[in-house]
């Protein structure tokens, strides 16, 4: 197991009137080359979660090991885990802090000891793999749209090459097709070079579409843990936790209230789409799914 | 004469460097012509830096036009002496919802506007009240900001706009941090104003089904106004929103796909209860 949180809870403010409990408790196991997607309610500790994992939040209780060794014992590397845990923050602005765009993302490949050179060259991939093009590079970060602050945060934390990659939304605030540039890329990063990944959204279609396995946090805990298909057969329980389904989720069950027999697990457009004209199609030819011969269903 | 109207309305932010004379100029509106008539809900899509919260920013001056001019409710927001006017007419209301509350308490924090505008102290409150009545935060007046979830905060920030007794809210980008709950919250808010108290509403978003409900919607590429129309016509023209970076709602794509494999749809689904009707 490469990541492992041992009944970790967090408490901010300990001992003040402002205490909060961020986390309770919580277990987790996470394998190399996992592409995990974490859910919750806005302030059900997803970030604090995900801040355990490279070391920036300390556990009032409970214990986080990489690779087998507890990350706060004496001695441990903290700095060196950072660059093979790569964390994209929620708000990109508080990432952002170099005099330009190019010398901000070659900052982590410099950490790691690269010569300038060999820096350089990461931090260009890594501005093209996030659709910045290069009459940006000497632009103050601070002088960039939203959106595009976004893209080159992230860049910033490509540029590291890092083992585990995990992003809190990071498609907040882009725009359609940059969302699809994004998600297409770090599935690429997951599928063709093994890299861990662990991707908080709000987006439940988008968590449908890329996740693996889906992990929802509710008031500091972990509520469910499974596949999407899973998790978003309790989509009732989850409304109740501020969450819903994706959108074609209840188009189906619309669809099934109506008499239409369609697949009630789809959660993408794709399967959404297949099971709806095969349904169509067995209902044309009386009910059974030998008739179903239609030309619709590829 | 509508309550906001641009006109040819251009705007470059000016950089100076140290190794040159000449400041750089970016040009990030390029002659926009925009006219909304009062009352009206009005949706703003775009890519990222197509100039959608430069525009944005025009409308309760915090910029000015560098070319053109922008009038809100027949004030000339380039006229130095009538600022506070102009944004007490406008209001804005941001992406990030843990920076906008200033407040130690919820209503303190819908108090300051009209206080700022020099409003009498009694008056204030029967603000504030109503304000927060009106976003459906009446009953978190004495809570602590931090103790809210991300669309009561929203409610929060749009009720200290909702205070000023604006003609006009200006939304950029208010869900993009909200889970499920909290995005329908903050839209449902936005739309009652609109429809009960005939604000008028500018909501600037990256989520398709946000817009399903405007009256009409504007699609921005690299400065400039390249689409006008209802929802339902904009979402009808797929490939062209595609063209522009955009998309459409899951239902729209899920329906032209649908109909690409042969179903007979209508065009421009929007809502589940239109395609469901359809199938069904
Ligand atoms: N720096 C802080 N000081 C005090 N309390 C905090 C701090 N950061 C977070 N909290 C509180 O801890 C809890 C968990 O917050 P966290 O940011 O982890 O939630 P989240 O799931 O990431 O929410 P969101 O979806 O809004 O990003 C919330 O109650 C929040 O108000
Ligand atoms: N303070 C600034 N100084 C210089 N250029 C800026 C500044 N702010 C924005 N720009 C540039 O102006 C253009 C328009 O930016 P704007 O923020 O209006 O875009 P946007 O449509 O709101 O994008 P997003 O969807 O990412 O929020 C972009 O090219 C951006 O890089
Ligand atoms: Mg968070
Ligand atoms: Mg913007």
């Amino acid at each position: 197991m490469l990541i492992e949180l041992k009944d970790v809870s967090y408490t901010y403010g300990k001992d003040t009137v402002y205490e909060v409990n961020a986390l309770n408790h919580i277990n987790l196991g996470i394998d190399e080359g996992e592409f995990i997607g974490i859910i919750g309610h806005t302030g059900s500790g997803k970030s604090t979660l995900i801040q355990h994992l490279n070391g920036l939040i300390k556990p009032t209780s409970g214990q986080i090991l990489f690779d087998g060794s507890d990350i706060w014992e004496d001695g441990y590397n903290l700095r060196e885990l950072r660059t093979h845990v790569g964390l994209v923050f929620q708000y990109p602005e508080n990432q952002l802090f170099e005099t330009d765009v190019i010398t901000d993302v070659m900052f982590g490949p410099k950490n790691k000891g690269l010569s300038k050179d060999q820096c350089e060259e990461r931090a260009k991939e890594a501005l093209k793999q996030v659709g910045i093009p290069e009459n940006f590079y000497k632009v103050s970060p601070f002088d960039l749209s939203g959106g595009q602050k976004r893209r080159v945060a992230m860049a910033g934390v490509l540029a590291m090459d890092p083992q585990v990659l995990i992003l809190d939304e990071p498609t907040a605030g882009l725009d359609p097709a940059g969302r699809d540039e994004i998600l297409g890329q770090i599935k690429y990063l997951h599928d063709k070079r093994g890299i861990t990944i662990i991707l908080v959204s709000h987006s439940m279609e988008d968590v449908a579409v890329y996740a693996k396995r889906l992990l929802v946090i509710n008031d500091g805990r972990i509520a469910f843990d499974g596949s999407p298909k899973q998790v978003f057969t309790h989509y009732r329980e989850l409304e109740q936790m501020g969450l819903a389904a994706p959108q074609v989720t209840y188009i189906m069950h619309r669809l099934h209230e109506k008499g239409l027999t369609v697949d009630l697990t789809a959660t993408t457009v794709e399967e959404a789409r297949r099971s709806i004209l095969l349904a169509l199609s067995m209902k044309k030819s009386g009910g059974t799914e030998e008739g179903g011969g239609s030309p619709w269903v590829k | 004469m509508g309550i906001i109207r641009a006109s040819k309305l251009g705007f470059d932010y000016i950089k100076y460097h140290d190794d040159s004379e000449d400041p750089e100029k970016i040009n990030a509106i390029k002659g926009v012509d925009f006219d909304v008539e009062k009352g009206q809900f009005i949706a703003v899509l775009g890519h990222n830096g197509s100039g959608k919260s430069t525009l944005a920013k025009h409308i309760n001056a915090l910029l000015v036009p560098t070319r053109g001019t922008m009038y809100v409710d027949g004030v000339n927001t380039s006229e130095e002496e009538e600022l506070w006017k102009v944004r007490q007419k406008a209001g804005m209301v941001f992406q990030n919802p843990d920076n906008q509350i200033i407040g130690t308490v919820v209503e303190e924090d819908v108090g300051f506007g009209p206080e700022n505008l020099g409003v009498e102290t009694e008056d204030i409150w029967h603000r504030v009240d109503d304000a927060l009545a009106k976003v459906g935060m009446l009953g978190f007046r004495d809570r602590s900001p931090n103790r809210l979830s991300g669309g009561q905060k929203q409610r929060v920030a749009i009720a200290s706009v909702v205070a000023m007794h604006p003609e006009c809210i200006v939304l950029d980008e208010p869900t993009a941090m909200l889970d499920p709950n909290g995005r329908r919250e903050v839209l449902e808010c936005v739309r009652e104003l609109n429809q009960k108290e005939g604000i008028t509403v500018i909501l600037i978003t990256h989520y398709m089904e946000e817009v399903v409900f405007a009256d009409n919607v504007i699609v921005m590429d690299r400065g400039q106004i390249v689409m006008r129309g209802t929802p339902r016509a904009i979402f009808s023209r797929v490939d062209e929103l595609k063209h522009y970076g955009l998309a459409v709602p899951q239902v729209t794509e899920l329906a032209c796909e649908l109909k690409q494999s042969g179903v007979d749809l209508p065009d421009g689904i929007l809502t589940i209860d239109e395609l469901v009707e359809a199938l069904c």
